[in-house]
């Protein structure tokens, strides 16, 4: 299996490749992907130094131009689809079907994956996108089952891509409403969930209060473990009870699952983490490199080692696991 | 031999209060000169540190080491640190971690995001600088001993040394892992 | 401008879901009525025995009628549901998720605001498949649809214009999880709620409501006082989703205003009545944040 790993900077592109990715996504500095953060992604310069730089060493480069285009602006998108094929992109990755659309028409050559953000979750919808387009290969949705995931590659005549490690979407991604509803900015407009500019830290007596557009995410203890300010991950209050309602401050981490998504015929395992800095990088792709690379002699992964970096220094299998539903 | 990030060897050390106190009545304007020309020398000689701060370059940025008895005022464009006692209201962003996880942090030796959740960062005001700011730092890859070493040009070299050995023993992290 | 009557997101009564269309067919100033589950499989066989007589009365009565397909689908059970209804004749489907399009390409379709179009190229895609009608997402702003619904005077373009917006899809149930009970389990808690489960900030600030495996929001996108401000967009039908409060009167205010028998403030006021303490909001259409009310 393939590992496909994050770069948010032409430094972590540096060090993903060091530690063993086959693989490295990322974007570029602008509203056209869907980790759009200040002072994160490459220019196209950078793109093409990092396309060189992992070429030269037998690696690949998968260019995310995975936001939905605004109308009367999709030049901008598909801009950004030319410049990236012309930088020697070894994928695009896009979850907008007219820009799927674009890509087939003028560039039929390229590699085309589609994004998570598509949320194509079933047999039906991948094999629509592959039809259609000539897709080689869909991330898949972080909501299936690995028995779902094996019965989807089964199905699906292009390969099949699924997450093992980092931020975990809650809802079906790319149909998700929940951080324009607080900010006006959201993932498939903006490239932004729960964006800084709406984020703030308030120190009181009870502990540290994060807000979201105003509204109170959560509220943690003095020395409690923290996550980010996302809506889907926050303590709120009903008539049932308080607490995590959508999902816990946890990361993913499938580590242990490896075999059984091998055994289902996954392509390709992904880290998410454009926005992560060097240090997560290395210490997560080493992992899962060396995870991978002893698979076969039977070896246990040292899950613990990769706790300081998840939400609420806790992981979970999400999805993967039967009873999350 | 694997990087060993130092999140991954637990929490960092901080400085024993003892020393803190110790280092209270000493005068700030000599270290402000001496940080103030480290600044603009390491904003000059890795030029895409301002690029990625992008509109943030302007912001003002207090830098709380929770452990010291002073902290830091920092802004980018163009080059300015003040040493102060507390910092004053205003700013755009404040940052406080321990000394250790602040030069940890500079160097990408740990990630941020992992600090946050472990509550050994706090963070307050402007989130887009702070991210800004973290983000351009990281791509950097800065080497405080050889910025540092560059600083005291013919004495660089044991000056490296001295900083490098004083840094390790504080992140705890061998010399080799460099 | 048409009126559209999306489907009931809810998990109602089966007798008080078929008496609900009933009443609509014989009495709401509505176009089109979108029918079906379409947030949950599990609750699908409640309201199939009742679809044909609710399906045939909303004709008889003149409406057009939209067969909604599941917004999210990942079962072989649901896969299934949603190619049969795809195969139904005499209704155009709505199609909530990509999964129907392979079958249904080439055929007249409506697109429901649970597929992505954010633009006139993706727009354009889905007309040349044969959508004759899309309803955006509701985060959508206005300016994007304008542009839209100008490249694209041949398909019917819609607005999501009231009844609190659907904002995320997920496969956990959080009705099950908040009852604590697995999915598989549910007892189908999510039948005591109406008008969904309210869910509060921890400074008990409104903001969500869950609706089993859905999320919309706490409050209610009304866009009664914007219909200048669609109209000139070229927005053909505003879409009045189904909240636990009379939305037949709800359909006659907006006619009335949509006829000029009413204007923004007084339509407005007789909303606020049928559906008392929730807050309006309309945010989405200027591109603020989806809470936020702001008057023309």
């Amino acid at each position: 299996m393939e590992l496909i790993c994050p770069a948010g900077t032409p430094a972590a592109l540096r060090s993903a490749i060091e530690a063993g990715a086959d693989a490295v996504y990322c974007g570029f500095n602008d509203e056209t992907n869907a980790r759009n953060f200040p002072g994160l992604n490459f220019s196209r310069d950078e793109l093409r130094k990092g396309i060189a730089l992992a070429h030269g060493r037998g690696k690949r480069i998968l260019v995310a131009i995975n936001t939905f285009p605004r109308a009367a602006s999709v030049a901008l998108w598909r801009r950004a689809v030319d410049d990236a094929v012309a930088a020697g992109a070894d994928a695009l990755i896009v979850a907008d079907i007219g820009l799927m659309d674009y890509v087939a028409r003028q560039h039929p050559d390229q590699r085309l994956h589609v994004s998570v953000q598509a949320a194509a979750a079933n047999p039906d919808a991948i094999a629509f996108y592959v039809e259609t387009f000539g897709a080689r290969r869909v991330v898949l949705p972080r909501v299936l089952r690995v028995s779902e995931i094996a019965e989807i590659t089964r199905e699906t005549t292009c390969e099949t891509e699924v997450f093992v490690f980092g931020g975990l979407c809650v809802m079906a991604e790319g149909r998700c409403s929940l951080s324009s509803y607080a900010t006006g900015k959201s993932p498939n407009m903006q490239g932004v969930c729960s964006p800084a500019s709406h984020v703030a830290y308030e120190e009181t007596a009870k502990g540290t209060t994060s807000r979201l557009g105003g509204f109170t995410i959560n509220r943690f203890a003095p020395r409690e473990a923290a996550g980010y300010p996302t809506l889907c991950k926050g303590r709120f209050s009903t008539a049932l009870g308080d607490g995590y309602i959508f999902e816990d401050p946890v990361s993913l981490d499938a580590t242990t699952l490896l075999k059984g998504l091998q055994a289902a015929g996954v392509a390709a395992l992904k880290i998410e983490g454009r926005q992560r800095g060097r240090a997560y990088i290395e210490s997560v792709v080493r992992h899962f490199r060396r995870a991978l690379d002893t698979l076969e002699d039977g070896s246990e992964a040292d899950i613990a080692s990769l706790k300081p970096f998840t939400e609420g220094q806790s992981s979970t299998l999400g999805a993967y696991r039967k009873t999350w539903r | 031999m694997s990087h060993s990030s130092a999140t991954s060897s637990g929490p960092l050390p901080t400085i024993p209060p003892l020393l803190a106190l110790a280092l209270r009545p000493l005068p700030l304007l000599p270290l402000q000169l001496v940080l103030g020309g480290f600044l603009e020398r390491i904003l000059r000689h890795n030029p895409g540190l301002l690029d990625r701060l992008g509109e943030h370059r302007r912001a003002r940025f207090g830098i709380k080491p929770a452990d010291l008895p002073f902290a830091f005022i920092v802004e980018a464009a163009p080059p300015r640190l003040q040493v102060v006692r507390e910092l004053p209201p205003g700013l755009d962003a404040c940052v406080s971690a321990s000394l250790a996880n602040l030069l940890a942090l500079v160097e990408g030796r740990v990630d941020g995001d992992a600090l946050m959740f472990s509550r050994q960062l706090g963070i307050e005001g402007d989130m887009e600088a702070v991210l800004a700011l973290r983000n351009a730092i990281d791509d950097a890859r800065l080497d405080l001993a050889a910025e540092l070493a560059s600083v005291f040009g013919p004495l660089g070299e044991p000056a490296r040394r001295s900083f490098e050995l004083a840094r390790d023993r504080l992140i705890g992290a061998s010399r080799e892992q460099r | 401008m048409q009126l559209s009557l999306g489907p009931v997101l809810y998990n109602w009564a089966p007798e008080r879901w078929r008496d609900f269309y009933f009443r609509v067919a014989d009495e709401a100033p509505v176009d089109v009525v979108s029918v079906g589950e379409i947030v949950c499989s599990k609750r699908s066989p409640f309201f199939a025995e009742h679809l044909p007589e609710v399906i045939e009365r909303l004709q008889r009565s003149g409406k057009q009628v939209l067969l909604g397909s599941l917004i999210l689908v990942s079962l072989r059970r649901e896969r299934r549901q949603t190619e049969e209804l795809c195969a139904i004749d005499g209704a155009m489907v709505e199609v909530n998720d990509l999964t129907c399009l392979k079958s249904i390409e080439g055929r007249p379709h409506a697109i429901g605001p649970f597929v992505n179009i954010y633009n006139e190229a993706s727009a354009a895609f889905h007309v040349r498949q044969g959508a004759a009608r899309i309803c955006l997402p509701p985060e959508l702003p206005v300016s994007s649809a304008a542009v839209i619904a100008a490249a694209l005077p041949e398909a019917v373009i819609e607005m999501f214009a009231f009844g609190r917006v659907p904002l995320a899809i997920s496969a956990r149930c959080y009705h099950a999880r908040l009852h604590k009970l697995s999915k598989d389990n549910c007892r189908f808690v999510c039948e005591k709620d109406p008008d969904g489960l309210a869910l509060k900030t921890l400074d008990r600030q409104d903001f969500l409501t869950i609706n089993g495996v859905q999320t919309l929001s706490h409050a209610c996108t009304n866009l009664i006082g914007d219909i200048e401000n669609l109209r000139e967009a070229g927005i053909g039908s505003l879409r009045l989703s189904p909240q636990d409060c009379d939305m037949v009167e709800v359909a006659k205010a907006f006619r009335d205003m949509l006829d000029g028998r009413r204007d923004a403030e007084d339509a407005g006021g007789r909303l606020s009545e049928l559906y008392p303490g929730v807050a309006f909001a309309n945010g989405f259409l200027r591109g603020q944040p989806g809470f936020s009310l702001a008057r023309a």
